[in-house]
Parts: structure tokens; C-alpha cells; sequence
């Protein structure tokens, strides 16, 4: 007989959700738990075996020195190594502080700097240790992580669209936000999995799931532009949950004013 | 030769509570020496990096301090922001708010009691051991729980950092038939969740009432959710915008968070306990009635009771989200329109686990200038560790694997959310 694979789902900086995700399969998680051996899952059981472990799906970005260290020990221990979510994956929001002049910043905020420690960057679990797959979102969609661990049952490649949310909306028939209703929406250069959700409910896309595959974020931007969007809200429109993300990063960087880039807190 | 008999016990990593954290206990000789509840949750800097960003996206970026309770941090956020701008918003768009809030409470309250607490009570490392012999409790839980994310998806766009809610009501609102569908499902959960707490009644809780110091909501007419007072059974009644005017801070050293303190009452508790006990006559005549049948009285003191507790709010969201989609009236619009003006704002509403407070400084551009939040984790965590200084001195004859399983699970009383905490460390911005 052969043994059931073993999961385990480590946490980093990050808020939970997207190893949540898991737990809200409602409908399949009693099937997951019969696939697969959850060896380690701190926030779903105090039963914890030892590695090595077949999948690891890892949560949250590397911010502190003791962090930089264990995503090594992790790598070691894991078999498949799966990021889940835009903090494992571009650093997540808390990359915000990579903009900063963080000498300033760790002096303005502690009181007693040398008790917190923090890195200077905010960084994603690749820019460590080498990844299988990446699994995007913020959070990641629950459809998806089950496609991510039915792959890895059955030895095949995840399937995860990698165009536009704009190719979403136009496969779900949602009238476009920025056509019909000048709203600036980041869809056009945003990786798909979400569903389009911004657009179907009358909003534009706020760029959680991070860039697609080869955008073409100059020409939005001039297209933000030419409608009157100011440049220090594009700059912010790039500087969200994917915002060290390599094309988010450098157009945001490309479209920052001269001079204020230092005014950012 | 003596030896010094001094024995610690460790729990590191705390399981089945959502972020990061581990506990010391020490006892020396016999005697509890010292508890530690250590948080080593990495700090994310939300109020830095607020600090700049448009008030619009205040909601969107605090949703992502915790991915369990992200409504009530749009919520508390919105609602601060909206008090900078005086903004009101009522009718239909404040009853949406209500029900996608009581989406929350079903969806995170079930995965507590379900998934995370009641293993403890039934002796199992998890619910999906304990489903194999409680399967038809499990999954009422995994049904409840699903009817919760429902909601929130509905009305939010996805159940996990929803999508929907805007400082001045929402970008979508539900027209009245979308939401029929919603009100079968809730009448089935409303019976379910009668279920769930004579489930949570008939588990065995060990005999253990402290003294609590209770601080919640309360609301003229509702139990509270959104909107209120700040009151506490030692005499507190102010308005949320004089909250910092008396609860403060204390940094210790084994933390990531600080330890929030209610003037000389020192510790305090928020959250179902502190709710419950004190609105108990605002529940709806149905969740009185199960609370009763459960053998609870007005007011609850025994933490591990928390789950029946839990089990109790769950059924007052589901009855409340019904009411709230069979008086449905689709308001003319999804938001009330917001100017932005210079201003400070204040905003507090019951999270899951508690009061969630929320700062903002908002500039004439509508730039936020400062921030401030106040989870209920921080709040709860000096409690926590008094609960322990007082749950184990008569237990310290247990056999030590026991006692350590004692520890966690009066931990779990408080449903503690670590990653909400830890971001808290940011406070010592303000203060500088």
C-alpha cells in the first residue's frame, strides 16, 4: 500500500487568508484531509510530524533575519515547494516599506530599534530558495489551491490562466469599467484568477493577483495620464499588494514624480 | 547535592489559533513562578505605510491585517474615515453593512468552534480527526460555516479581503431578489445553529470564573455589531472618540505586541464573553431562549463557556441576517458621495474576537496623515496571561503533556488572532 502524501503549510509574515483558503473548501476539505497526510498545519492542528514533506505550501513574504534563515530549512524539508498568495510571491503589502529610506524609518518608528528585528526589504519566498510553482493573489482563489493540489496528486503542471483580468471580464461579458465609465482600472495588466471581481461590481481592478504575463504597463499608465489620473496616484495605483513585483516595481519607479519620492512615510 | 526543581512547559508553535506566537510556563518548587504568552509574529507597519495613501483605500489595505475578520477592519475603517469626512451612512446601505457583518460573525465563529475549539473539549489534535467520529457535527459546521462565506461573498465579492465596501456604503448593491436565494439557506442555518449550541453546551468545561473586567459595545436597541457606546461592567460609558482617553499601552519585552491596559482596572476582556454579558437583553428572543435552554444565565465569566457563547452569536447573526434581507429595500444608491476635508476621525465596531479601533487623520486632499488601530487580540492579551496565573495554580499536579493541552485550550478560549496583534507594534508611531 502506498503511504498518503505529506502537506504541510508554513506561515510568514502575511495575514492568514490565504492559508485560510484551505480551511474554507468547505465542500472538499474532508476529501483533501482523505488524500493527503497533513503533517503540518499549526493553524488547523496541534498534531505535527516531522519531515521531510511531500507539497509544501508556504504563506507570507521573508522580513526578518530569523525568517531569511528558516525558508531555507523549510526548502530542505520539502519535496515541492508551492508559494500561495502576493506576500509569498512579490513580498506583499508589507513590501511598502522597500520604498522607503528604511535607516529613517526604523529610527522615526522604534523607540528601542534594536528590539525589533526586521529586514530592510519585504521580499518573496523565490528571492531565497528555489520555487516549484506560484500561486497568485491576494488572497489566492480557493478554486485555484485545489487545482494547485489536484496537480500535485496526479504529477502534472497546475493549470493557471496566465492572461489578464481583462480577458476575465471579457470571457464573463462585463461591460468594461474604464470604457464605459473612465474608471481607471489596473485589468488590462493584471494577472488573471480572480473572476474579474472589481469589474463586476462596478469598480476597477486594484492589481491583487499582480502582474500577468508580459504587461504592457507603460502604455496604461499613459492611458491614466492622458485621462487626468495624477502621476502620484499611479505611482500608488502599482504600490499595492504587488507592488515588488518586478513590473509593478519598475513602473511605478518609471512613473514617480521628481523630487517626492521621499514623501511616502 | 539539591536539585532546583524547576520545570517549564513550552508550547511553541501555538496551533489552531491564526498567526504566530508560543507560551512559557515556568513553575518552580511546586508554584507557578511565570507565564508568557510570546508573540513572534512579524510586524508589517500597516500605520506607516497608511500614512500618504487616499482615505479611499484605507478599507482595501487594513482588510489585509488579518484574513480571517477582514470585514471588521473595513468596517471600523470606513467608519473612521467616514466620521473625519461627516459622512452618515443609514437606511438600506447600513443594514447591507450589518448583514455582510454577520456573515463574518457566522463564518468565523463556526471555524472557531468547530475547527479549532471544540477538539480540545473532545480530546482531538484537529477537526478532521474529530470528524471521523463526529462526522455529522463536522460537517454542520463546514455547512454553517460555508452559509457565513456565502454572505460575504455575496455582498463582498470574494469571502476572504472582500471587494465591495467603499468609505460611503458600497461600489454594488444587491437588488432584493438577488438575495432570496440567501434567505432559504439562512432558514436552515438559523435551525442549524440551535444545533450548535446544544452541541457547545454538552461539552464538558472545567469549573473556572474569574473577575473579568468587560469592555464592549452597546447600542440603544441592537445587539452590537457596528455601532455604540463604549461601556464595561466597572462603570465605563463614553463615546468611541474618547477610547484613548482611557485605555493605554504597555510595552513588555517578550512580546511583538503591546499590551493594552484599562486604567486602574489594568487587564480587560473583549469580545464574545464581554458582548454577551453585556447586552445580553439585545440579543433576538430566539438566541435568549438557546442561551437558557444551554444553561447559561445573563452573564458568562467561565472562558471556556466561550464557545457556547459563540454558538449563541452565531444564531443572533443568522436571525439577524434574515430579518435584515426580508426588510430589504434597494437604497437609490450603492454610496453616499464623500468630499474630501481636513479632519480626525474615530471608529469602532465589534470584530469576531472583539472591539476593533481605528484612527485616521485625513488632509484637505484627502491624504491620510495618521493612523491608528487598536486590535482585540492586543487587548485580550494581558487577560490571557492572567487567566493562566490563575486557571493552573490548582492544576499544577497534572501530568505535564495534560496540563500543557490545558494551556493551550484556555488560550483558545479567546479565539486569539496573532496576526491581528503583532501589527500593533506600529503603535509607538503615534507616540513619538
Amino acid at each position: 500500500m502506498t503511504r498518503k502524501p505529506k502537506l504541510a503549510v508554513w506561515k510568514f509574515a502575511s495575514c492568514d487568508g490565504c492559508q485560510l483558503s484551505l480551511l474554507d473548501c468547505e465542500d472538499e476539505l474532508l476529501a483533501v484531509a482523505g488524500a493527503v497526510e497533513i503533517a503540518y498545519f499549526p493553524e488547523a492542528s496541534r498534531a505535527i510530524r516531522k519531515g521531510p514533506y511531500d507539497l509544501s505550501l508556504v504563506e507570507g513574504s521573508i522580513t526578518t533575519p530569523h525568517d531569511a534563515e528558516r525558508i531555507h530549512k523549510v526548502r530542505r524539508a520539502s519535496k515541492v515547494l508551492v508559494t500561495i498568495g502576493a506576500c509569498a510571491t512579490a513580498g506583499g503589502i508589507q513590501a511598502l516599506r522597500n520604498f522607503s529610506n528604511v535607516e529613517d524609518f526604523v529610527k522615526t518608528v522604534y523607540a528601542n530599534p534594536a528590539y525589533v528585528q526586521t529586514l530592510r526589504k519585504s521580499t518573496a519566498i523565490s528571492d531565497h530558495v528555489p520555487v516549484d510553482f506560484e500561486l497568485r493573489g491576494c488572497p489566492i482563489n480557493k478554486t485555484q489551491l485545489l487545482e494547485v493540489l489536484s496537480a500535485f496528486l496526479n504529477g502534472r503542471r497546475p493549470v493557471t490562466p496566465p492572461h489578464s483580468v481583462c480577458v476575465e471580464c471579457k470571457l464573463h461579458g462585463i461591460v468594461c469599467v474604464m470604457v464605459a465609465h473612465g474608471t481607471p482600472c489596473l485589468g488590462g495588466v493584471t494577472h488573471a484568477g480572480c473572476g474579474a471581481i472589481c469589474p463586476a461590481y462596478q469598480r476597477g481592478c486594484y492589481g491583487c493577483f499582480g502582474p500577468q504575463e508580459v504587461p504592457n504597463t507603460a502604455a496604461l499608465s499613459r492611458h491614466f495620464r492622458s485621462e487626468g489620473v495624477a502621476a502620484k496616484r499611479v505611482v500608488q495605483m502599482f504600490r499595492g499588494f504587488n507592488a515588488y513585483a518586478e513590473p509593478f516595481r519598475k513602473e511605478s519607479e518609471a512613473q514617480e514624480p521628481r523630487g517626492e519620492s521621499g514623501d511616502r512615510g | 547535592m539539591t536539585r532546583r526543581r524547576t520545570k517549564t512547559l513550552k508550547v511553541d508553535p501555538l496551533t489552531r489559533v491564526e498567526g504566530e506566537g508560543s507560551l512559557f510556563v515556568k513553575i518552580k518548587d511546586g508554584c507557578l513562578h511565570d507565564v508568557q504568552l510570546k508573540i513572534y509574529e512579524p510586524p508589517r507597519f500597516f500605520e506607516a505605510f497608511l500614512r500618504g495613501r487616499h482615505f479611499s483605500e484605507a478599507p482595501d489595505i487594513t482588510a489585509r491585517i488579518c484574513g480571517i475578520c477582514p470585514i471588521a477592519y473595513q468596517m471600523s475603517a470606513v467608519q473612521a474615515v467616514e466620521d473625519a469626512l461627516g459622512l452618515a451612512v443609514d437606511g438600506p446601505l447600513r443594514e447591507l453593512r450589518r448583514l455582510i457583518y454577520c456573515g463574518e460573525w457566522i463564518e468565523s465563529h463556526v471555524l472557531h468552534v468547530y475547527m479549532l475549539h471544540a477538539p480540545d473539549f473532545l480530546g482531538y489534535s484537529d477537526a478532521i480527526r474529530m470528524a471521523q467520529e463526529h462526522g455529522a457535527e463536522v460537517e454542520r459546521g463546514l455547512a454553517l460555516k460555508k452559509i457565513g462565506n456565502e454572505i460575504v461573498s455575496f455582498l463582498g465579492g470574494r469571502e476572504i479581503h472582500p471587494i465591495n465596501m467603499r468609505v460611503g456604503g458600497f461600489y454594488r448593491v444587491p437588488t432584493r431578489r438577488e438575495l432570496d436565494p440567501l434567505a432559504e439557506k439562512l432558514r436552515w442555518a438559523c435551525d442549524a445553529a440551535r444545533d450548535m449550541v446544544r452541541f457547545a453546551a454538552s461539552l464538558p468545561f472545567p469549573e473556572f470564573e474569574p473577575e473579568y473586567t468587560f469592555v464592549s459595545l452597546r447600542h440603544p436597541a441592537e445587539y452590537p455589531m457596528d455601532q455604540g457606546r463604549l461601556v464595561s461592567n466597572r462603570g465605563l460609558d463614553i463615546a468611541v472618540s474618547d477610547y484613548e482617553a482611557h485605555f493605554e499601552e504597555e510595552h513588555v519585552a517578550h512580546s511583538n505586541a503591546l499590551h493594552a491596559t484599562y486604567g486602574e482596572h489594568g487587564d480587560y476582556l473583549v469580545g464574545p464573553l464581554a458582548r454577551y454579558s453585556l447586552n445580553f437583553e439585545r440579543l433576538t428572543p430566539g438566541a435568549q431562549e438557546a442561551a437558557r435552554e444551554a444553561g447559561l444565565g445573563p452573564v458568562c465569566r467561565n472562558p471556556f463557556q466561550s464557545i457556547v457563547v459563540r454558538s449563541v452569536e452565531t444564531l443572533y447573526a443568522c436571525e439577524e441576517a434574515l430579518r435584515i434581507i426580508e426588510s430589504y429595500e434597494q437604497p437609490s444608491a450603492a454610496f453616499v458621495d464623500a468630499t474630501p476635508r481636513a479632519g480626525t476621525g474615530f471608529g469602532c465596531t465589534e470584530a469576531p474576537r472583539g472591539i476593533l479601533y481605528h484612527r485616521y487623520q485625513v488632509g484637505a486632499d484627502g491624504s491620510i496623515l495618521a493612523a491608528r488601530i487598536v486590535p482585540p487580540t492586543s487587548q485580550n492579551q494581558k487577560r490571557i496571561e492572567q487567566d493562566l496565573r490563575e486557571f493552573l495554580p490548582a492544576r499544577l499536579g497534572v501530568p505535564e503533556a495534560e496540563l500543557t493541552w490545558q494551556c493551550e485550550q484556555a488560550i483558545r478560549n479567546y479565539d486569539p488572532c496573532i496576526s491581528c496583534a503583532t501589527h500593533f507594534l506600529k503603535l509607538k508611531v503615534d507616540r513619538i
